[in-house]
């Protein structure tokens, strides 16, 4: 089976600084993957190289069958994209921000799709308020409905947790697990290990640039995800 | 359909939209016009006061008064417009949307480009009331126009680009300026020959200047600003 996403030997530098060291990855469709690792391993950078937003400085990347970066275009019409910022304008009504993403994407049946991405996250109430009047959790459900507007195959998240208070949380994690349940292929950073333990069927600890170790949930032997998470990174701290 | 019509049609839908975006989201907070609008409105203030001249000579001062007013005033609204992309990373937002990134140029250039027009609308009448020199001319305002669409597609690149870095307030004019200055030039001289009744001969190249200005910066906007905005 063709993966939806695969990554071969992917290098990222700035400058001097190499962030990503050959990395090799690959997504099946379908799956939802947790990308664990400590600051500064590279889960960022990568993510943004996933969404065409940087460019990899070798290796190769497909996504959704495209290559990046030459068919940025059609891997785009394909991602949705959940940072921990919410790409939300302030000044416009979640209705609007709704309305000018979807104009860009060029989504047929614009006002019956942002009436069902509105329902989807919890916000056809709050319709007609302008973002900035939204909570952090609000804005984070918002954004979510932002990324799945155009019904993308693969989508990507980045820390969504991230400034996020217990009950924003747990509204984000039922918001995460109807996206999910869609059968949309999902990648998903994040420092809290016991929200993406619960979530994810896959996951892959980044470390010093590489994909240390990978595991799928079943495959976990009663260990849990931060035990696993900790004997990868002192197994790559002892080889190193 | 013909071949060529959808990417076409992909590319002025997307346009349109940041440009509505943009002017949709200025019309609530007022945030941009107002600053260029208090900015222009102290310069040309400033200028009446220090600058207590006659009628014939304020007549020849008055194109250099006026295109300082502008381009300082432009600075700001430039500045603030990719500032607010940048600050909620709504710019990533832009450039996630399938489409051609140079639609996203020309979206903020337009708009950038109509909250200057307005300031100038509003500048024009009282700067003719203060310094007692009409302004209402025709080939005035075309000369104004052209000037603006020439900074406006600089300064929108080049704010583009230094939106990008830390030192970006003080980036934008370092880059500008230096870039806009046969802008001002032409526009300056096109302006005062039109108010000092010039003959259209000595005008016309100024005019010409500005119009090669226009048409070569938008071009390589139009080729650049994909590289502009990649990380």
């Amino acid at each position: 089976m063709t993966p939806m996403i695969a990554v071969r030997k992917l290098v990222k530098r700035f400058g001097l600084k190499t962030v990503l060291r050959g990395l090799d990855f690959e997504v099946q469709a379908g799956e939802f993957v947790a990308l664990v690792g400590p600051n500064g391993a590279g889960k960022t950078t990568f993510l943004r190289i996933l969404a065409s937003l940087s460019r990899p400085t070798m290796g190769k990347v497909r996504v959704a069958g495209y290559e990046l970066p030459a068919q940025a275009a059609a891997v785009r019409r394909r991602l949705g994209v959940v940072s921990h910022q919410p790409l939300l304008y302030g000044d416009l009504t979640a209705e609007e921000n709704l309305r000018f993403y979807g104009r860009m994407y060029g989504i047929p049946a614009l006002d019956a799709r942002i009436d069902e991405v509105l329902e989807l996250v919890g916000l056809a109430a709050r319709r007609r308020d302008l973002v900035r009047t939204f909570s952090r959790g609000m804005q984070q459900r918002l954004a979510i409905g932002r990324a799945v507007l155009h019904d993308p195959e693969v989508m990507l998240f980045d820390e969504p947790y991230t400034g996020l208070d217990q009950d924003a949380a747990a509204m984000l994690d039922e918001v995460l697990h109807t996206v999910a349940a869609r059968g949309r292929t999902v990648v998903m950073t994040s420092h809290d290990l016991a929200r993406v333990e619960a979530l994810a069927t896959r996951f892959a600890v980044l470390s010093h640039g590489v994909i240390a170790a990978s595991v799928r949930r079943d495959n976990l032997a009663g260990e849990n995800l931060l035990d696993f998470y900790r004997r990868t990174l002192q197994e790559g701290q002892a080889s190193a | 359909m013909k071949k060529w019509s959808r990417p076409v049609k992909d590319f002025l839908r997307a346009t349109r939209a940041v440009a509505w975006k943009d002017l949709a989201a200025e019309l609530r907070s007022r945030e941009l016009l107002s600053a260029m609008l208090v900015f222009a409105l102290l310069v040309i203030l400033i200028f009446n006061f220090a600058l207590e001249l006659d009628v014939k000579t304020r007549r020849s001062v008055t194109s250099g008064v006026l295109w300082a007013t502008f381009i300082f005033a432009g600075t700001l609204g430039l500045n603030r417009s990719m500032a607010v992309e940048k600050d909620r990373g709504c710019l990533d937002g832009l450039l996630l949307a399938p489409v051609d990134r140079a639609a996203i140029y020309f979206g903020k250039a337009i708009s950038n480009l109509v909250f200057m027009l307005i300031v100038e609308m509003i500048v024009l009448p009282i700067y003719s009331v203060l310094y007692n020199v009409s302004l209402f001319e025709p080939r005035l305002l075309g000369v104004i126009l052209l000037g603006s669409v020439g900074y406006t597609a600089v300064g929108t690149l080049l704010a583009a680009m230094s939106v990008q870095t830390r030192t970006r307030d003080v980036l934008l004019p370092i880059l500008l300026f230096p870039v806009v200055i046969p802008v001002a030039i032409a526009a300056v001289k096109a302006s005062g020959g039109i108010l000092q009744a010039w003959p259209m001969e000595d005008i016309m190249p100024w005019i010409n200047l500005l119009l090669v200005y226009d048409v070569i910066f938008i071009s390589v906007a139009f080729m650049v600003f994909d590289y502009v905005v990649e990380e």
